[in-house]
């Protein structure tokens, strides 16, 4: 499954890593009075050891030079998927299902917090993963609906005192509508163009959060939003019982990543979902099949920006403060690796993906700073290597630009 | 009266630094029809090189003239040699992938290249040596800087220099031939291969020429400083005519204009919304923008 066929191909590549790294030396290396020299390049050398043990253990491999070490892990692998096919599927999402269920009981606060925010990234994943892996639209400026669903509960909450399940569908709707103002005047372009609008349009909504004091208090953020609130019976009245506590959250957060994870897959099996893979594989034979395909690729933006607001109030609800410092670029792009690691289109990669991204990190703790570069530095090499992710969904198919490019 | 020339005399500068960055997108665009999203990174990059050579060149006891000029030369080619190695690594091996890939791919390699600068050169701004370049000509209100000079002026000769490569020599018709049709072009001898890496190494000597520029009239560079003009720089390619050199041209000093008018008659939080919305509207309502003949459908 590797883009680079024949070997003159791979040992241009490998020529021109070492290249890479050596030229990238001056600039990453040298810092403008020279007396922070050492540090810089120590840095740099990291970063060059990790991609050049990366790579070299990709030629063993190649090579068949690691085969002893291969044989007997593919064989283990090979029992242990034996094993797992003998167990059926329900059984799996059970057991997934229960021990997540169970986890605020014996996690620390820490772990916690680490699966909360994998679970965001979960439901922003998936959503996204409508708009790229389903419907193949790239979109850069995502964040903008995250931070639109943050923004709606948040106002919603400070100045009515609506409740965090009342704002919900609410913030759901408007990042919908968000979503058709932002597709509807680009989604008449194609592929690239498509990619740096969006951008653009999530520019534009980071810039208004910044900008509009008298709505969003500006870089200052809006504190004070109410968590989520739960009807409690106390001493035999009806009370209100606020979940501050991390347990309560991971429950909220937990039940919206779950339908989240549903509503994906039931969209992926229905006739829309097959219009979004029709429009995605050949948009002007999806059309002549009688796909509405303007109608269909805004429903995918509308569609994936809903849970993209519903993780924004969540967000919101749980920090109680929002800023638009959280809605930016960067955001959009691990949002973007997570899909694009996990294998597009595909659910049970798009989960591994924000598995990989927002708690190996947190495993190496160590390595924080590395994370944005190391984002990166994957994104481009799994588009060499393996442009189907981790774990690729079922159907995908030739895309029919694959032939034309370049 | 003289608040509007003042302004005139900021956008030419700003336009001319983005026409700078802007020719470098529509070039590629015009070879391989690829965003080149680590674009603005070159941009940086040059920001970042200028500083080095400078503060360095400075340090030797080099004259400020001579000491401008061989870092400006010496950014130049060593962005053009970090765009070929990007080429290389990055883009080469998905020449017969998906568009989506290769877009993919490119964006990687700008979040690489960007937190790879955060990472080694810091966080901060880092302040320029600008002591070289104060000063300025007077007349009356209207104030035009030696730095705002210098801009224009290197601007216009990259411009002069870069029409003559491209409509003048060999290689320029080469590059105008794999453009148009790289199989053909291959047919009769061009090692299209090349083509393309130079292609990418021409524009990314034009934006590290931005980028220090950049860096000397504002007096700091950061990091992240070629995400937003990188934007604009595009909605300026794509104004003028994307893989139209002329138009990006006119796009750039176009979209500069419109910036520095808006900041100083409208809003200046908002200046950085101007070029998206120019964008759009292009995308929208005339795609081949306005020099561009020669778009095919399958651009757009």
């Amino acid at each position: 499954m590797t883009t680079l066929g024949s070997r003159r191909h791979w040992t241009g590549f490998a020529i021109g890593l070492v290249w890479f790294f050596f030229i990238l030396w001056p600039l990453m290396g040298i810092k403008p009075g020279g007396l922070e020299f050492i540090p810089a390049l120590l840095v740099w050398a990291r970063i060059a050891a990790a991609a050049l043990f990366i790579f070299v253990l990709w030629l063993l491999r190649q090579q068949g030079a690691l085969g002893f070490l291969e044989r007997p892990a593919a064989r283990l692998g090979a029992a242990v998927s034996g094993a797992a096919r003998v167990v059926p599927r329900t059984a799996w999402i059970a057991a997934v299902l229960a021990a997540s269920m169970t986890l605020p009981l014996f996690a620390e606060r820490y772990a916690l917090d680490v699966a909360i925010n994998v679970l965001v990234y979960v439901c922003l994943g998936l959503g996204l993963n409508v708009v790229v892996g389903m419907a193949g639209l790239l979109d850069l400026g995502y964040i903008a609906f995250y931070g639109v669903g943050a923004y709606t509960y948040a106002l919603l909450s400070v100045h009515f005192g609506l409740s965090f399940w009342l704002c919900l569908p609410l913030a759901a709707g408007l990042a919908a509508v968000a979503g058709c103002i932002i597709g509807y005047p680009t989604l008449r372009m194609r592929g690239d163009y498509l990619a740096i609008v969006t951008l653009g349009f999530g520019e534009i909504v980071r810039i208004v959060l910044n900008n509009w004091m008298s709505l969003t208090n500006g870089p200052n953020g809006i504190l004070g939003i109410k968590p989520p609130t739960l009807p409690w019976l106390q001493d035999g009245l009806w009370g209100v019982l606020e979940l501050r506590a991390l347990g309560g959250l991971y429950y909220v957060i937990l039940g919206l990543a779950a339908f989240t994870v549903l509503a994906v897959y039931r969209l992926n099996h229905s006739r829309i979902g097959r219009a979004f893979e029709a429009v995605r594989e050949d948009e002007t034979a999806a059309q002549l099949m009688g796909v509405n395909t303007f109608a269909i690729k805004l429903l995918a933006y509308a569609m994936g920006a809903i849970f993209g607001g519903l993780a924004g109030a969540f967000f919101a609800a749980r920090m109680r403060f929002v800023s638009p410092e959280s809605f930016t670029f960067m955001e959009s792009a691990m949002v973007l690796a997570m899909v694009v690691l996990g294998g597009m289109g595909s659910i049970p990669g798009v989960i591994l993906g924000a598995l990989a991204l927002i708690a190996l990190p947190e495993v190496f703790r160590g390595f924080e700073l590395y994370r944005m570069l190391v984002f990166g530095g994957v994104m481009a090499v799994m588009m060499i290597i393996n442009p189907r992710g981790l774990w690729p969904a079922k159907r995908v198919g030739q895309r029919s630009e694959e032939r034309g490019h370049g | 009266m003289e608040y509007f020339i003042q302004q005139l005399i900021n956008g030419i500068t700003l336009g001319g630094v983005y026409a700078l960055v802007a020719l470098g997108y529509t070039m590629v665009y015009g070879i391989i029809q690829l965003i080149n999203f680590a674009h603005g990174e070159f941009f940086a990059a040059g920001g970042y090189m200028g500083v080095i050579l400078i503060s360095w060149l400075a340090a030797q006891g080099v004259p400020p003239t001579i000491c401008l000029v061989l870092s400006l030369g010496l950014t130049m080619g060593y962005c053009a040699l970090l765009a070929t190695a990007v080429e290389q690594v990055a883009y080469r091996p998905l020449r017969q992938s998906s568009r989506l890939s290769v877009l993919l791919s490119a964006l990687g390699m700008s979040i690489f290249l960007q937190n790879g600068l955060m990472l080694t050169q810091g966080v901060y701004d880092r302040a320029y040596p600008t002591e070289i370049t104060r000063g300025g000509l007077h007349f009356g209100m209207v104030t035009f800087s030696y730095m705002q000079i210098l801009i224009v002026a290197v601007t216009a000769i990259l411009l002069v220099g870069l029409n003559a490569l491209v409509f003048r020599t060999r290689i320029g018709k080469a590059m105008r031939a794999t453009a148009q049709d790289k199989t053909m072009s291959a047919l009769v001898g061009i090692n299209s291969g090349r083509i393309i890496s130079l292609t990418f190494a021409v524009g990314a000597g034009l934006a590290a020429a931005a980028g220090i520029m950049v860096g000397l009239y504002y007096g700091s560079v950061r990091y992240d400083m070629g995400f937003v003009p990188g934007i604009k720089a595009f909605a300026a390619a794509v104004l003028g005519g994307i893989g139209n050199i002329t138009g990006a041209m006119l796009g750039g000093f176009i979209i500069g204009m419109v910036e520095i008018m808006a900041a100083g008659y409208i809003s200046s939080e908002y200046k950085d919304v101007f070029a998206f919305i120019i964008l759009i509207a292009v995308l929208y309502f005339m795609p081949t923008g306005i020099m561009g003949e020669n778009v095919d459908d399958t651009r757009v």
